[in-house]
């Protein structure tokens, strides 16, 4: 059963990342990211992440793609002709680097002796997260806290009204 | 199935995947996607190697997908500010027509 | 730091930020600016006259630091300080003469077109000079010594908008040029024997036997001495470079009084003086028919001159004739001891001549008179009643440098001419009687056209009677310098503690004494020097005594009481030709210009003839005409082949694969990241291969 559960998410993510990137309506595209996500999401959970999981959940699907969603319904009229995507003349060539890409990746995949190493289910993540974040993990947790408040305030500043 | 290749050929798929969006796409939005794809291939590294690399009760690749996470959200933030702001001068999100500095 | 060398830095640097001051903030400080440089330089005053007090009450000075200012190898040019008493003395006259300038200016300049920019100079006059007092080696001493040559430039061309002001200031360059070049050829050459630049090492050497450990090099180190002597007389304005000191009467009196009375040209005393322990006999033979020919050259063309300062200007070349005269015949203490009074009363007889031109000028100015010449002897007369401060001091000045005793000029004058005695006593070649010869005659000329100018300018009738009615004494700044220096012009400044008018001992000779020369025991050793001296002072004081009477009095014959009538002796000079001999300085100019200037222009003419018709006209345009018909021959292979096919070929080629790349630079940031990724595949797919 875990089997398939997990044949299943893999190939959802995989063929709605196709999607994210091929769809021509930048709705669709949006709804594909979705999936793509949600599938992560699922992923992290087979791998003991379950509070990674929620994140994953609440942060990427409740809160990114809303705001690339408004994105998209901020700058184009929904129904018009240019919602529909356009792609750049460099799409077969692109096609063709990213295919090298991939194969090169997947050998290498495939030529790596990986170490594997015991694994362990933790009881509960969110509990030596937690701790790590604040001993740890404490200076980077106060930068990247004056990392959110920056861009917070950078991306107020960038999107207010000129003459507001 | 449930091995550490098999989540590395996700997060493979998914990355090349994401550059492919990012080269081609013209709207801003849609490259954005591209990057938030990219970023979850990355992630998913870190958690893949967290669990098989052997850590055992450490969780730094989850720490740092966390960050990676927190990171993304400002990022979206802030090019979703800046999509807006070319939307608002040029009258289009389309990355290649906003060349006035092109030669 | 030791305190001495701080204070030295201080004399040193404290005229530089003057100049400094003066020339960056002049205009914003105001005319009343200037009082700080006058302050200033009362400051380096202080600090001179407090190391020279040291020295008098018995402490002798002897420092001699030094920083390292770059090397090359094991060879290093250092940058230092030579505090001995010779330098310590120097620097108070020179302060004590800079300062009174100084204040003197504030008066006399009152109004000029460039009254800060002035006292600036004065500042970077005042620092270079005491730089080469403070040298400790003949490289620093040579840098200062040019710095000084400009400075001097600046100041006699002060009033550049006058033609004379700035030819002069350019001819003093020039003919200072002239000098340094031999200077620093000079300085090369003692390098090479001696293997120091620094005084303190050469003295040491000399120290250590010197005339045996150069036995060698006596021709070369002789030749260095001389050359480096010529560079003193172009400062000192010895024959034949002195044609730029009367010149140099162009600048502003004040500076006349400082520049080529008291400091500027005492510089080639002082570096003759200061290398008076390396010089060969021969060089110092050399050195003293210099001095002598100069010193009577110098004071024939001041009987005839009519202009009141190029009598006091040939007045100076005399008096530095005698000095270089004293070093040459090994009389060194007895020049520096006449260099310093020396420097007092011709500062003074300077200030006093600005005084009367300035009176004058004044005078004229307000009857509208702009065509008399203000500093003409014949314009004046009668001037005692009106100015009778610059008269008493003016007189005082010109008793001292006559040589009446009471009087510094006196005691100095007399150490030389006891040496010139000694000299001629202890040399038994026929010549050594020249030198007592000059310096008498010198002398009694001295004396007589001293009194000359005293006595056309104050006494006897004004030349006209409205301009003189409006002549007025000058303002306390002007008279105040004039005091002191008149003051300073008696022979109980330079005695004390003796208070004999008769003998010259004293501080100065004290603190400094006649030093060892390399040649210790050669023929005019000092020990023998020394001993002939003393036999000669007694007959020295009664010649000396005679010869300024005879001046004086022959003086107060022609000129107070007209019983010679001057014109008609004029005219007995005048058909034999003397009188213009004198009066055209000799020719001097005139020969330059007929044997340098001429032959000069001829030489290039002759040159220009040469290059033009045989070197342009035949070769360099027959090599052209051939070159062009190769040229030809070349140029259309050149075209047909290189350029159609090749070059041209090149380009085209260039320009397809431009056309082709420049699709590249799309200007979209996508396809140059698609194209950087799959350059980096390139990359690492060969690397996996190798």
């Amino acid at each position: 059963m875990a089997e398939f559960g997990f044949t299943g998410i893999a190939a959802l993510v995989i063929a709605s990342s196709f999607w994210v990137v091929t769809a021509r309506n930048l709705v669709h595209a949006a709804v594909a990211l979705m999936g793509t996500l949600f599938g992560v999401a699922g992923l992290y959970v087979y791998l003991y992440a379950d509070f990674l999981a929620a994140t994953q959940v609440i942060i990427y699907v409740g809160g990114i793609l809303v705001l690339i969603i408004f994105g998209v319904m901020l700058t184009q009229r929904i129904s018009s002709a240019v919602l529909l995507q356009t792609h750049m003349p460099n799409r077969p060539l692109a096609g063709v680097v990213v295919f090298f890409l991939f194969m090169g990746l997947t050998s290498l995949l495939f030529r790596t002796p990986w170490h594997e190493g015991e694994q362990v289910m933790p009881e509960s993540t969110v509990t030596i997260i937690g701790t790590s974040l604040l001993t740890k993990y404490l200076l980077h947790f106060e930068v990247a806290s004056v990392l959110l408040l920056v861009a917070l305030l950078g991306a107020a500043y960038l999107s207010r009204r000129e003459d507001g | 199935m449930d091995s550490l290749q098999s989540y590395l050929f996700i997060s493979i798929v998914m990355f090349c995947l994401g550059l492919y969006g990012v080269m081609t796409r013209r709207n801003g939005v849609a490259i954005l996607m591209g990057i938030e794809l990219i970023l979850n291939s990355a992630n998913l590294n870190f958690v893949a190697f967290n669990r098989f690399g052997g850590l055992g009760e450490h969780l730094p690749g989850h720490v740092f997908a966390l960050f990676v996470i927190v990171m993304a959200a400002s990022e979206a933030a802030v090019m979703l500010a800046i999509i807006i702001n070319l939307y608002k001068n040029f009258q289009t999100v389309n990355v290649d027509e906003a060349h006035e500095m092109s030669g | 730091m030791d305190i001495r060398s701080t204070f030295a830095l201080l004399i040193l640097f404290l005229p530089l930020a003057s100049f400094v001051l003066q020339i960056f903030f002049g205009r914003r400080l105001g005319p009343k600016g200037v009082w700080i440089s006058v302050a200033a330089l009362f400051a380096t005053l202080i600090l001179a006259a407090s190391m020279l007090a040291t020295v008098v009450l018995g402490t002798p000075m002897d420092h001699h630091p030094e920083v390292e200012w770059f090397s090359i190898g094991d060879f290093s040019i250092t940058l230092g300080f030579q505090l001995d008493n010779l330098a310590v003395t120097m620097l108070v006259i020179v302060a004590l003469i800079s300062s009174l300038v100084h204040l003197y200016s504030v008066e006399y300049l009152r109004g000029d077109v460039r009254y800060t920019r002035y006292f600036g100079y004065l500042g970077l006059f005042t620092f270079s000079m005491n730089g080469i007092v403070l040298a400790h080696s003949l490289i620093m001493m040579y840098m200062f010594w040019e710095l000084v040559g400009l400075s001097s430039y600046l100041l006699i061309g002060h009033w550049f908008e006058k033609d004379s002001a700035a030819s002069a200031g350019k001819k003093a360059f020039l003919t200072n040029r002239v000098g340094d070049i031999g200077m620093f050829i000079g300085i090369m050459l003692f390098w090479s024997v001696t293997g120091t630049f620094t005084f303190h090492g050469l003295y040491e050497l000399v120290d250590v036997d010197g005339a045996n450990l150069f036995a060698g090099q006596m021709g070369l180190l002789s030749l260095a001495g001389g050359l480096v002597f010529v560079g003193a007389m172009g400062k000192s304005a010895q024959f034949p470079l002195h044609i730029w000191l009367p010149d140099a009467m162009e600048g502003p009196t004040p500076v006349s009084a400082l520049i080529h009375a008291a400091t500027m040209v005492a510089a080639g005393v002082y570096l003759t003086v200061r290398l008076f322990p390396i010089l060969t006999p021969a060089a110092l033979l050399f050195v003293a028919t210099i001095g002598a020919i100069t010193a009577v050259l110098g004071a024939l063309i001041a009987i005839t001159q009519v202009d009141i300062k190029r009598v006091l200007a040939y007045s100076t070349i005399s008096q530095l004739g005698y000095m270089v005269m004293a070093v040459g015949l090994g009389a060194q203490q007895a020049a520096f001891f006449h260099l310093a009074t020396h420097a007092m009363f011709k500062g003074l007889l300077f200030l006093c001549a600005g005084s009367v031109i300035h009176a004058l000028h004044h005078a004229l100015k307000q009857r509208n008179d702009h065509e008399t010449d203000a500093q003409d002897m014949r314009n004046m007369g009668g001037l005692r009643s009106k100015m009778p401060i610059t008269w008493i001091t003016m007189v005082i000045g010109a008793l001292a440098i006559s040589g009446v005793p009471l009087f510094s000029g006196f005691l100095s004058k007399d150490a030389i001419l006891a040496g010139t005695l000694a000299f001629a006593g202890e040399n038994s070649a026929w010549w050594a009687v020249l030198f007592p010869i000059a310096g008498f005659g010198a002398a009694a000329i001295t004396a007589f056209y001293m009194f000359r100018l005293i006595f056309m300018t104050f006494h006897g009738k004004p030349a006209d009677a409205a301009v003189h009615a409006h002549v007025h004494e000058s303002p306390p700044a002007m008279t105040g310098p004039l005091v002191l220096l008149a003051a300073l012009s008696f022979a109980l400044f330079f005695t004390l503690p003796q208070v004999n008018p008769l003998n010259s001992e004293g501080w100065l000779t004290e603190a400094l004494p006649q030093v060892e020369n390399l040649t210790g025991h050669a023929d005019l050793g000092v020990e023998h020097l020394e001993h002939g001296w003393h036999e000669a002072h007694d007959t020295a004081v009664n010649l000396s005594l005679t010869v300024a009477g005879g001046g004086i009095l022959l003086a107060v014959l022609v000129y107070l009481l007209s019983l010679i009538n001057a014109a008609a002796i004029a005219r007995q000079f005048r058909r034999v030709g003397l009188y213009q001999l004198s009066f055209y300085k000799f020719y001097f100019d005139e020969i330059y210009d007929a044997l340098i200037y001429r032959p000069f222009l001829w030489l290039t003419e002759v040159v220009a003839w040469l290059d033009w018709n045989f070197w342009d006209q035949w070769f360099i345009d027959g090599l052209g005409r051939n070159t062009v018909r190769g040229g030809n021959a070349s140029g259309w292979l050149d075209y047909v082949w290189l350029d159609q096919y090749l070059v041209d070929g090149i380009g085209r080629l260039t320009q397809r694969i431009g056309a082709t790349g420049r699709k590249l630079q799309s200007g979209r940031v996508q396809n140059y990241l698609m194209w950087a990724l799959a350059g980096g595949m390139i990359v690492f797919f060969v690397a996996s291969q190798l």
